[in-house]
């Protein structure tokens, strides 16, 4: 066991990290751009070099990389100091690979290098008020007319909608049949006529996600991934690949953060880090981190030996998520009375858990809520029995609902 | 990153696990458990005969001279199996500490024969309950006599040979002593406790002869880190453990029908092990750090090795107990085999120190390197 580079895998860290080094964008060329200005900028300097996307295949935008590449390159981006591009995160990382298995050689050519190179940002429209961890009882419909669909219907928790120039989604095309059969998957043009977008204030004052509606919207067919009745299995490739991407972050509010906390402030008159409570949590959170860090060196591991790594990884956001939402709120207690405190203009430790302490009910619930991540890790990895499904089999306009 | 077992350690893996499930089955653990101990003899020959004993002991010293991923392996697997044996006594703490402190003479005189396994070796370090420390040793040794009361000592009923934390001459902090317990001013009594199937003794030295191992007055720094050491393979053996209980329960709710379906199909099972999972995956990364650290003899070994402690207590714990209550009513009867993780859990977790112990030792390492 050991943490270093095979030969080659250091050959290519150090190519990544002269390149970012020598082109990651200066205060200058970043000046007057917002934020989204500044990540197309980066991305697409990253595109013309190749740096971008780097484990597609050359002709879409890519560089052909392997995964554990894929892992050395973020290493070495997060380093340098680059704008965020995680406004592209959910068109490269979900809709991306989903274009890549259903769509036409044409469409993947059309599409994916302008992904690639952040010129267009696109969107995932999946959830809907009636559809969100039984996401397959989505409602909105979607009905033939000739060579299109005309779409009538409302999605939710959409982010990015309000940016996106294009969306991947998955309409309702027969209710007579059972649920997951009744299913087809499209992309559209989110500039479409009829495409209504309502941003949602979260509990944190952010607005992150959006209701999008629906009204007569009109989708070419030739904008279909997969037949129609299909759109289950398409989905399925979306979320794969987005457990993939959504972590456990807390912005970071993790231990090292409390652990500076604790050394600041008092307890009894003594620094609180010297409180055998204080301690005994603190060591639960730190195992609890490390022991995630370590995992993903066991799969990182299996990156390098070309291997796929095993289900251990499926634990991220269960164990992250939480974590973060109990430490942010000790860190809180540990303030006492002013730790109700929360304005930006504060300092970073007076300010993160708290930001933490509002955002993370979210992120428990974002890309599979906890319960859903726990039925996936009983039934995919431990191998145990699903639910019993009452709409099982029967068509999906006669499965009873609720509110 | 290279962050996994070998080939060979796979395949020692392989032949470790199939061995113990031609000659450590539940039965043989059940058979100690119900005899109230001491051990398996008939095993613990075996497993001599294997070399298990002798992993990581020197080749001039009549070792394997493998490594401490080679021992991770076997601790996993004995772990696994529950395995009635003095093992972690001997290997884990006793050769260890001879390997760290001992002198050249020490060394010959002891070593060959506790990689042979014909000797057996313990460390004895409590006093009763509560933890020990340099102020509260009560163990004494003068003109090389030593005299106090050590309990509980692990497998110190029968062992041939403990290493013994005892005050230091000047009083001011602690020595090691090695004690011949064949001695005949030696009292020794099995003592009842949680898991009759590692069994423990009281030892009342009146006056045996004592021979330092190291210096006078550094025994507690060498306690330290010897604990560190142990508690990298204590903690494969509770994360062996771990995984054993989840297996456990899970073959158990699926066959176990209530209400016309296997019980596995509800989320409040299905989520208990799920979350059983969950610690123990932790729980293995953390060892996977551990037992890099304790093999490379790196500067981290006090954080990984209390890492891996910690996580592997607590997911222990969870899985032994979780288990029991996913086996419903049976799992509570004797005739059940579940009692074995529940009380080896326990044991596992207080042998060389308790949780709240380690979680204080884990945070001031962080402590410590930060500061440096």
């Amino acid at each position: 066991m050991d943490f270093n580079d095979s030969k080659e895998e250091a050959t290519f860290r150090n190519e990544a990290r002269e390149w970012l080094v020598a082109n990651a964008p200066t205060a200058a060329d970043l000046n007057g751009l917002d934020d989204m200005g500044q990540a197309k900028l980066w991305q697409k300097r990253k595109a013309d070099a190749g740096w971008a996307c780097i484990r597609w295949p050359k002709e879409y935008g890519g560089r052909g990389a392997n995964a554990m590449e894929q892992v050395i390159l973020s290493q070495e981006e997060a380093k340098v100091k680059a704008p965020n591009t995680g406004f592209f995160s959910i068109g490269q990382g979900m809709a991306a690979p989903t274009m890549m298995t259903w769509a036409t050689e044409d469409q993947k050519k059309q599409y994916l290098p302008k992904l690639a190179s952040g010129e267009n940002v696109w969107c995932q429209l999946f959830s809907e008020p009636a559809g969100g961890s039984d996401l397959a009882a989505l409602r909105t419909r979607g009905v033939r007319d000739g060579d299109e669909w005309v779409v009538n219907g409302q999605k939710i928790w959409t982010s990015g909608a309000q940016y996106s120039d294009f969306g991947i989604l998955v309409l309702r095309t027969d209710p007579n049949v059972a649920k997951h059969q009744g299913l087809s998957y499209f992309f559209l043009d989110m500039k479409s006529p009829g495409v209504e977008i309502k941003p949602i204030k979260q509990i944190s004052g952010a607005s992150g996600f959006n209701e999008v509606y629906f009204t007569d919207v009109r989708i070419p067919d030739a904008q279909r991934l997969g037949e129609v009745g299909q759109g289950w299995q398409v989905a399925l490739t979306t979320l794969m690949n987005e457990r993939a991407s959504i972590g456990g972050g807390g912005g970071g509010a993790g231990f090292e953060q409390i652990m500076k906390l604790a050394q600041q402030l008092n307890i009894d008159d003594k620094p609180a880090i010297e409180d055998k409570q204080v301690r005994a949590n603190l060591a639960n959170w730190y195992v609890r981190q490390a022991g995630l860090k370590y995992t993903g060196y066991r799969s990182m591991t299996a990156l390098s030996r070309g291997e796929i790594p095993g289900p251990e990884n499926s634990i991220g956001k269960l164990v992250g998520a939480p974590l973060t939402q109990d430490l942010a709120s000790f860190a809180i207690d540990l303030m006492d009375q002013a730790g109700i405190l929360w304005s930006p203009e504060s300092a970073e430790l007076e300010n993160i858990f708290q930001s933490a302490y509002m955002s993370i009910p979210g992120l428990r619930i974002a890309g599979g809520t906890d319960e859903i991540m726990a039925n996936i890790i009983a039934e995919r990895v431990l191998g145990l029995p699903q639910d019993v499904r009452v709409d099982k089999g029967i068509p999906f306009s006669e499965v009873p609902t609720g509110n | 990153m290279n962050f996994e077992f070998s080939e060979e350690q796979n395949l020692l893996r392989e032949q470790t696990r199939g061995f113990l499930k031609d000659f450590c089955s539940p039965k043989v653990v059940r058979a100690s458990l119900e005899a109230n101990g001491p051990f398996n003899q008939e095993l613990w020959r075996k497993v001599a005969e294997m070399g298990w004993t002798s992993t990581v002991i020197p080749e001039e010293y009549d070792g394997l001279g493998l490594s401490y991923l080679e021992l991770s392996v076997i601790a996993d697997e004995l772990g696994r199996a529950m395995a009635p044996l003095p093992f972690s006594s001997s290997v884990y703490l006793a050769t260890e500490a001879i390997l760290a402190q001992g002198s050249k003479a020490q060394k010959e005189a002891w070593l060959p024969r506790l990689a042979s396994g014909e000797l057996i070796a313990t460390f004895a370090m409590a006093e009763n309950h509560g933890q020990v420390s340099p102020k509260n040793l009560t163990t004494t040794v003068t003109n090389d006599k030593i005299h106090g009361t050590k309990t509980p000592v692990p497998d110190g009923d029968y062992a041939d040979l403990a290493i013994v934390v005892t005050q230091s001459s000047k009083g001011d902090g602690a020595s090691w002593y090695l004690v011949d317990l064949t001695q005949s001013e030696i009292q020794r009594a099995q003592v009842r406790t949680l898991d009759p199937s590692r069994s423990h003794a009281q030892i009342d030295f009146n006056g045996a002869s004592a021979e330092l191992i190291g210096t006078d007055g550094g025994g507690w720094a060498a306690t330290q880190n010897l604990l560190n050491r142990a508690a990298v393979l204590f903690a494969w053996e509770q994360v062996g453990g771990s995984d054993a209980a989840l297996e456990m329960a899970k073959e158990y709710a699926l066959g176990r029908y209530a209400f016309g379906r296997p019980i596995a199909s509800y989320q409040a099972i299905k989520h208990k092990l799920a979350d059983m999972y969950v610690r123990n995956t932790l729980a293995r990364s953390n060892c996977y750090y551990g037992a890099w650290a304790l093999n490379t003899n790196a500067s981290e070994l006090p954080i990984a090795a209390a890492t891996a402690r910690v996580s592997a207590i607590q997911a222990y714990y969870f899985a032994s107990k979780e288990n029991i209550q996913t086996h419903g009513g049976m799992g509570f009867t004797w005739e059940f085999d579940c009692q074995f993780h529940y009380r080896r859990s326990k044991i596992l977790a207080v042998n060389v120190g308790s949780e709240r112990q380690w979680q204080d030792k884990l945070i001031t390492a962080i402590e410590q390197t930060s500061a440096a």
